[in-house]
């Protein structure tokens, strides 16, 4: 019995060596649904096609433009954009990209059936391939985001890509992209494997990456991915729980890596209803005003959360107090707006004066499956709301019956999360008054509408300016902020755990880069 | 008989209809899939042009009638999450489901059944006992616990077998299958054990309780007059009697296996259809949902009709056509 025993614990140990150097397993917390990089617009999908393929314009970690396969670009005139491609790219069959690869992948955006990133696409009305190297994009009118949308475009090879489907990309027949691996294999629901390629561009003479072979495993649940970390089947994962965090840094075979997320937690808070559902007075009578539509009342709301206490005890230090509706290292973030100072008796002084001197009723919406913690952030804040006299009911949804509810106007208090990489983007999606025509305001669920961040806007979107546009973008988002259009909560902090000792070169937008895992 | 088994096809084909009504009005209620799927960067337009293309802008009815109208020439339409026909996208699932049930419901059987007939034949042993407690815990302890549990003891602390996933698999007759080899073993045995819990404890009460009865029953005390060895009482006399409730119930529960594997499949990261079922509620993705409780209620039928006609050779006495 006991030889048998240790028989069985010497094979656990040989079991758990970490596999052979060359190799990476990696657990992602989400599923993804198909290769085509041109089909949904969701980050598994868009996480695992940066492996495969590049885009005109990369983003580095802070979310910063940079030249991907576009070695530069400038604006020809107002309407006009020149992109000059890197020279001597070869996609993975050999062939080499050209500007031809770059129209057919922005015509494919159009021709995937349902896909979704013609969003990025369609503003451009004309393009002109001068050579195999230079390419002319032009739009209808003053455009300044077309190398922003770019970053999401993902150039295809025309040769491999044409007439091909969605399950062509899934089998692999198709993923012939110029990206840092090659593509091995997909096994939907349960993995995708890639190789390395030894010919990447941005490899500079070097290797793209420390790993021959990367195996992304999909395990959704939690505790399941840090098992598999822990047992030594995965050698590193995203999104590590939050309450697992001191547990794992207790850990002497492990370590993690965190960055600041781009993804800003906030309420919306209904500002253009007369009545909003569950608004109430404390005997239950409904209100004559929406007391929302009232700044001290905003204000006062905002005084009477305690992110400090959010942050360091509920979100174990994974998240950072906000201001902004963008993180910090984001383009157009307003270093001058400060978080808002835990101010209880302010907050009341302010009811009061609003003429709610006993505070009022209402629902807190929010999801109880898509932000870390949303849940419990939700239940905290209705007691600090508690605090200065306004009673909060918190009601939770799943995220699929939570969007559609929000979007009729059934939420008059409700937790959105939002990740943006530059603060006239985040605006003009959830500020900005509501306008299909332009595009303004499709997440605006407050209906806060001010014709000034408007205008301030549209001036920077038609500029190419990127200095200028910066400056409008932050003048923007600070009479915003200071109108409460939205009450800031967090920025997420994102976390990966691996074992030692491997590190990983976090990135803001939360992406999980096989080449960015280091062996030290 | 045949006309039995035509009876109960058609009944399958109403419950059908009912249930696919049901599900697209209940995933209807609950909104708007492309608000959940689109690009979160896209606007209005964007938005209702996508809404418009799957044409989820039309009346519930139409969108009904347009739906039973393809699925009546086999195509249960296209998944908005993975835009593939939903109906490939679960029969390729299909394998890794049916190959955790069934290996679930064989340890059942093969642990349950033998378990049980000790545990009726010697009710007061120590054994008994052991097995009879055991049996209460796995009836109680929730299936979601014990996965994590079993991850935590068998490949966290002892790093005996691998914490999830299905490992790689190798082609049997174009199916792919895990069972072939020793990796695809390791990979099969926690979920398959986590599954199997609730019916090993199912099948020893069921069969404990049938061995007692039937030890008491005259044709039992008549062998033994006449001098049968205890193997052959026990063997063919007792156990046979006890075996008809017992595969009632084991084909009932397979069903129910393949169904509710949905819990085991999440929590191993096992790729089966439970998991997809699990995946696409999540985003509302209708043709996959209506499409995989299609096909479940479809198995169901199946199985039942398959257990009536196992019954009916075991039990001659409810022969359908036979009876007198």
């Amino acid at each position: 019995m006991h030889r048998l025993l240790r028989i069985l614990v010497a094979g656990s140990i040989l079991w758990s060596l970490p596999a052979h150097g060359a190799e990476l397993r990696i657990g992602l917390a989400a599923d993804v649904t198909s290769m085509d990089p041109h089909f949904l617009g969701i980050a598994p999908n868009i996480n695992m096609a940066w492996h495969v393929f590049d885009a005109l314009t990369h983003v580095d970690e802070d979310a910063r433009l940079i030249p991907g396969l576009a070695v530069s670009w400038r604006a020809v005139d107002a309407t006009t954009w020149e992109f000059r491609l890197r020279r001597g790219v070869r996609f993975h069959d050999g062939t080499e990209l050209t500007a031809e690869d770059v129209v057919f992948s922005i015509e494919r955006t159009f021709q995937v059936p349902n896909g979704q990133f013609r969003t990025f696409t369609q503003r451009i009305v004309g393009k002109e391939a001068l050579d195999a190297h230079t390419l002319r994009l032009k739009t209808a009118t003053p455009y300044a985001m077309v190398p922003y949308d770019l970053n999401s475009v993902f150039i295809v090879s025309r040769k491999a890509a044409a007439r091909s489907g969605p399950e062509d990309f899934d089998s692999g027949k198709a993923m012939i992209g110029t990206g840092p691996f090659r593509f091995v294999r997909f096994a939907r629901g349960d993995r995708v494997e890639l190789a390395r390629n030894d010919d990447y561009w941005g490899a500079q003479g070097g290797k793209s990456a420390a790993w021959e072979k990367v195996t992304f495993r999909i395990v959704p649940t939690d505790p399941a991915r840090l098992a598999g970390l822990l047992s030594g089947d995965l050698d590193a994962i995203e999104q590590v729980p939050t309450a697992d965090l001191p547990r794992i840094r207790r850990d002497a075979r492990l370590q993690t890596a965190q960055k600041v997320s781009w993804r800003t937690i906030f309420f919306h808070l209904d500002q253009q209803h007369d009545r909003a559902p569950g608004l109430a007075d404390k005997a239950g009578r409904s209100l004559a005003r929406n007391p929302f539509r009232d700044l001290r009342v905003r204000r006062a709301l905002s005084k009477a959360i305690n992110r400090q206490a959010i942050s360091e005890r509920l979100m174990d230090g994974a998240a950072l107090p906000a201001s902004n509706l963008v993180s910090p290292p984001v383009f157009g973030y307003a270093p001058d707006l400060k978080p808002e100072p835990y101010d209880p008796d302010g907050a009341k002084r302010l009811l009061a004066e609003a003429g709610y001197p006993d505070g009022f009723a209402m629902t807190l919406s929010a999801t109880n499956n898509r932000y870390v913690n949303d849940e419990q952030i939700a239940q905290a804040v209705a007691q600090m709301l508690a605090r200065v006299g306004v009673r909060a009911r918190v009601e939770v949804f799943p995220i699929n019956a939570y969007l559609p509810k929000a979007r009729k106007h059934e939420f008059a208090f409700a937790m959105l999360g939002w990740g943006s990489f530059s603060g006239d983007l985040a605006l003009r999606t959830l500020v900005a008054t509501p306008n299909p025509e332009r595009g303004f305001g499709a997440w605006n669920w407050s209906g806060y509408s001010n014709p000034k961040v408007d205008e301030l806007l549209e001036r920077g979107f038609a500029s190419v300016d990127e200095k200028r546009r910066e400056a409008l973008a932050r003048e923007a988002m600070r009479l915003a902020m200071r109108d409460y259009a939205v009450i800031p909560l967090h920025h997420q902090i994102a976390t990966w755990a691996m074992r030692k000792p491997l590190a990983y070169a976090p990135r803001t937008d939360e992406f999980t880069f096989a080449h960015r895992f280091q062996a030290r | 008989m045949l006309s039995h088994i035509v009876r109960r096809v058609l009944q399958s084909f109403g419950v059908l209809a009912v249930m696919s009504l049901l599900v697209f009005a209940a995933v209807y209620a609950v909104g708007n899939p492309m608000d959940i799927l689109v690009n979160p960067q896209s606007d209005q337009d964007e938005i209702a042009r996508a809404t418009a293309a799957l044409g989820l802008d039309r009346p519930l009815l139409e969108q009904y009638f347009i739906f039973i109208k393809h699925a009546s020439t086999g195509d249960l339409g296209r998944s908005f999450a993975f835009n593939v026909p939903a109906i490939g996208l679960i029969l390729e699932r299909m394998p890794a489901t049916l190959e955790l049930a069934t290996a679930a419901m064989l340890i059942a059987v093969l642990l349950g059944i033998p378990l049980g007939l000790w545990a009726g034949l010697k009710p007061r042993s120590a054994a008994g006992r052991t097995i009879m407690a055991g049996s209460i815990l796995g009836f109680s302890l929730p299936t979601f616990w014990v996965g994590l549990m079993l991850i935590m003891v068998f490949s966290v602390w002892l790093g005996w077998l691998p914490t999830s996933g299905r490992g790689s698999t190798t082609n049997l007759i174009g199916i792919p299958v895990s069972f072939l080899t020793l990796e695809g073993l390791r990979h099969l045995a926690l979920p398959a054990a986590n599954l199997a819990l609730f019916n090993v404890s199912l099948l020893i009460r069921l069969t404990r309780s049938g061995t007692r009865e039937a030890l008491q029953q005259d044709y039992v005390r008549f062998a033994r007059a006449k001098g049968l060895t205890e193997t052959r009482i026990v063997g063919v006399h007792v156990l046979r009697n006890v075996l008809v409730p017992v595969v009632t119930v084991a084909g009932v529960e397979f069903g129910s296996v393949i169904a509710f594997a949905v819990v085991t499949e999440s929590i191993f990261a096992w790729p089966g259809m439970g998991k997809l079922l699990i995946d696409s509620i999540n985003v509302l993705d209708r043709p996959v949902i209506v499409g995989y409780l299609c096909i479940v209620v479809t198995l169901f039928v199946a199985i039942n009709l398959f257990v009536d006609l196992l019954y009916s050779w075991l039990d001659p006495r409810v022969r359908p056509g036979e009876a007198r």
